[in-house]
């Protein structure tokens, strides 16, 4: 045990009024149909692996289609398992924007979309999960 | 590449540790020594407010910006993979935070003993959230090294809540910080 620190730590709350902190939210992030979409979520297209008819539904489809070739290129990025955070960064777009394409994708039943570890995606990692990841990060 | 990626019929469980912590502390850094991915880079889009105010609600004037976050991952099984996402501490983006640690295990609040302050907006945040957390100082060659205790102290840490000093650079000490975090996460957890 130490007593004091050495050199000069700065000690917080020492000079400041506390912070404004908003409350941990659970709001947003969900699509019409209750998908919810966070960061990790996994989405994945489901078309028919190689289906030619894919492509050519998809360059004459619908008008969302056709002036936004944002969406082509999410159904292509999603002929494999993908979270939403990786199709943001590949695709170079905010991943605000990212969610609301995914999520029109989603109701239009051209992507499915996966649930996360914390089953429904709004509370916290359960005990039987945790144990997981201890072991998995154990194994490393 | 994993089994999973291209597996469509089913998805691995996906979860996440945040790491956080003020400018340059070396929170890429982390992530890139664990990731099995070149760590991706993604940009939220926001809107901020103007001035440095802490209160969100009364937001005289507002600008649009960029925020980017990076992302490291690491398969732990067949159908179980961890993600790693590095945030921004500044106070400003809180708001994108709510967002990004939604459903997270827990944060690791990296911390530069030389400029212990760039923490505190950090930690005021996860101690307010609730989320479990770690704080970890990552050890700078050349700077002092300090007892994690007299960290432990001048942050205003509880006792229960693990304090460390490692090396973002190395592997072995990242993968020990995360076993503590999640380690702790367990113990907050209830049965
Ligand atoms: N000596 C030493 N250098 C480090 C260590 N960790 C990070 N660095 C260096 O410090 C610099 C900043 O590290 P980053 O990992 O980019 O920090 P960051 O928190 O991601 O920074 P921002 O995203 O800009 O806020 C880089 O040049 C790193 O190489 C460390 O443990 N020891
Ligand atoms: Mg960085």
């Amino acid at each position: 045990m130490s007593s004091t620190p050495k050199q000069h730590l700065p000690v917080r709350g020492g000079d400041r009024k506390p912070a404004r902190v908003r409350p941990y939210s659970l709001t947003g992030g969900r699509t019409r149909f209750g998908h919810v979409l966070l960061v990790e979520t996994f989405v994945a297209s489901t078309a028919a692996l190689d289906a030619p008819e894919e492509r050519r539904e998809l360059t004459n489809g619908s008008l969302s289609t056709r002036v936004m070739p944002e969406l082509r290129a999410i159904v292509e990025l999603c002929r494999r398992m993908r979270t939403v955070a990786e199709i943001a960064a590949l695709l170079k777009m905010p991943l605000g924007v990212v969610r609301v394409l995914l999520s029109d994708l989603a109701d239009q039943g051209k992507i499915r979309v996966y649930g996360t570890g914390t089953g429904h995606g709004t509370g916290r990692p359960d005990r039987a999960l945790l144990e997981r990841v201890l072991s998995g990060l154990r194994r490393l | 590449m994993h089994a999973w990626e291209t597996d469509r019929t089913r998805a691995p469980i996906a979860t996440k540790i945040v790491v956080a912590g003020g400018f340059g502390v070396g929170k890429t850094t982390l992530v890139t020594a664990v990731s099995e991915i070149t760590p991706l880079q993604t940009e939220a889009l926001m809107t901020e407010a103007s001035e440095a105010t802490d209160d969100l609600t009364a937001t005289p004037g507002k600008t649009t910006t960029t925020v980017a976050m990076d992302f490291g991952r690491l398969t732990l099984d067949d159908d179980l993979v961890l993600y790693l996402f590095g945030t921004p501490g500044q106070q400003r983006f809180w708001f994108m935070w709510d967002d990004i640690v939604r459903g997270a295990i827990g944060a690791v609040v990296l911390a530069d003993t030389r400029r212990l302050k760039d923490c505190f907006p950090v930690l005021d945040y996860f101690e307010s959230s609730g989320l479990p957390y770690v704080v970890a100082v990552n050890h700078f060659d050349g700077s002092e090294l300090f007892e994690p205790e007299d960290v432990r102290e001048a942050l205003t840490i509880p006792k229960h809540i693990p304090v460390m000093i490692m090396d973002a650079r190395r592997r072995i000490s990242v993968i020990e910080t995360l076993l503590a975090l999640v380690g702790h996460a367990l113990d907050e957890t209830p049965e």
